[in-house]
């Protein structure tokens, strides 16, 4: 299964787990996966057009899924997934 | 040309010359070399600091703020016997002191879209250690428009990032975060903390990255982004294009000069968490204690349940602001009603939550449990 690792600023919508087993072919099935088992988290990464907000970044491995195929992009066991949301402290 | 060392300062750099990647000839370098540091807070104090002792000619810090005590907990640059100085002021002194080869030059001012070019421009190279959105994106704007390298770092509790957003080489902070979170969506660290030792290790990556970039060494973090975890001890790196259709830095960009800011964000740039709802929503601490002596009032705190144990108001109904939305059941609009928070920002969105759901009879209480226990009950803490 994929893993998707949630950052911190996550944690409290995913009842703290720093990582998520979700399952699917691509990522738009990881994300329902993901806000299926905790949705809470839902509309902190998706506005209400149900796309991907655009302060939230989500990899694979190493590339946006901007640069890939977007929520259309594939994915396989064993993929890391990354959530990268904009954090400003100092 | 770059400068001569003199005798004594071939024995302080001892350490840099003995690095055939730096040199007589790169701590030459860095001696002609000048930093712009945009912050002197958590990322600031070790940026500076840092760069201090790597003997980086010139330095310039911009800051407005003064040092208060619950910054020394990570701003490490500042100490106890600065606590109400002006914070440019008291790391000078500190840099100075550090090493007194080095100029310092200090800006006690916001950065903003009216100054920030004409702070900037005689900096080889900028560093963002500032704590909000608006400044981060005007900071931003400014090395893509003068061309600089802006090494870039931030945190959250126990998360941070860093990169090196250089325009001419790479992507810039935009391409990845082409606009700002809505107002309210991603806390604060004044308003979720930060682990205290985080700014160290992110600032000091910082430091490293400058000192790479000023010297042309290594590979620096262009087109990177790092990701550190502090709890999990974990280091990830992606890889960062530049996005084809940026407003500042793409082909077609249409953000040619400075904007304002705080607009585009829709918050202030900096991280205070004092919030108001407006004056028709706000109710202040003392108005409040007089009401409550004849009135009953039916308040909610929705601060984070590990907040309680620091201070409380007797008879409050806690409901974490991330829960409200779901518990409204618990509040009877019928009831007059005063939401408050640590400070007054968060019970602000809460307020607005509240007010869209339908509720008429509450109020905010303005700067929060911190106001009541600095203006109504002295024997409260303030945190």
């Amino acid at each position: 299964m994929p893993v998707l690792r949630i950052p911190t600023p996550l944690r409290s919508y995913t009842s703290g787990q720093s990582e998520v087993n979700v399952s699917g072919l691509k990522i738009s099935d990881a994300l329902t996966d993901l806000t299926t088992q905790y949705p809470t988290i839902k509309p902190h990464i998706f506005n209400d057009g149900g796309e991907l907000r655009p302060f939230v970044n989500l990899f694979v491995g190493e590339h946006n899924i901007k640069d890939l195929q977007g929520v259309e992009t594939p994915i396989k066991d064993g993929d890391r997934l990354i959530l990268i949301p904009s954090i400003a402290g100092g | 040309m770059y400068p001569e060392l003199s005798r004594d300062e071939i024995l302080r750099y001892s350490r840099h010359l003995l690095i055939p990647e730096v040199g007589l000839e790169g701590q030459r370098k860095l001696k002609n070399s000048s930093a712009l540091v945009i912050g002197t807070g958590g990322l600031g104090s070790p940026v500076a600091l840092y760069l201090a002792a790597a003997g980086i000619g010139r330095i310039g810090l911009v800051d407005y703020d003064v040092v208060d005590s619950s910054n020394l907990q990570r701003q490490v640059i500042h100490g106890t016997s600065t606590v109400g100085k002006l914070k440019v002021e008291s790391a000078r002194d500190k840099l100075v002191d550090l090493n007194p080869d080095i100029q310092v030059d200090v800006y006690n001012e916001p950065f903003t879209s009216e100054n920030a070019l004409r702070i900037a421009r005689d900096y080889d190279i900028i560093l963002d250690g500032t704590d909000n959105f608006p400044t981060r994106y005007l900071t931003n704007d400014v090395a893509v428009f003068l061309g600089k390298p802006n090494v870039y770092a931030s945190i959250y509790r126990f998360d941070g990032q860093a990169s090196v957003f250089y325009a001419k080489e790479g992507p810039c902070y935009r391409c990845l975060f082409p606009e700002p979170p809505p107002p309210g969506l991603v806390p604060s660290c004044a308003e979720g903390g930060v682990l205290g030792v985080l700014p160290g290790t992110m600032g000091t990556i910082q430091a490293t990255e400058a000192l790479k970039v000023l010297l042309g060494i290594g590979e620096p973090l262009i087109g990177k982004l790092l990701l550190y975890n502090a709890l999990d001890m974990t280091f990830d790196f992606v890889k960062l294009k530049k996005n084809p259709n940026c407003r500042v830095c793409g082909p077609n960009a249409d953000i040619t000069e400075l904007i304002d800011y705080e607009e585009f964000c829709g918050v202030p740039s900096h991280d205070h968490e004092e919030g108001s709802a407006g004056a028709n929503w706000d109710i202040t601490v003392t108005e409040l204690a007089e009401r409550v002596k004849t009135n009953h009032l039916k308040l909610v705190d929705v601060r984070e349940p590990h907040e309680l144990e620091i201070s409380r108001l007797p008879n409050a109904t806690n409901i974490p602001l991330g829960q409200l939305a779901a518990r409204l059941s618990e509040l009877d609009s019928a009831e007059e009603m005063v939401i408050f928070c640590k400070s007054g920002g968060r019970s602000a969105r809460g307020l607005e939550l509240l007010v869209s759901a339908g509720f008429k009879k509450v109020k905010n209480l303005k700067g929060g449990i911190n106001a009541w226990a600095r203006e109504v009950d002295s024997e409260l803490p303030i945190y």
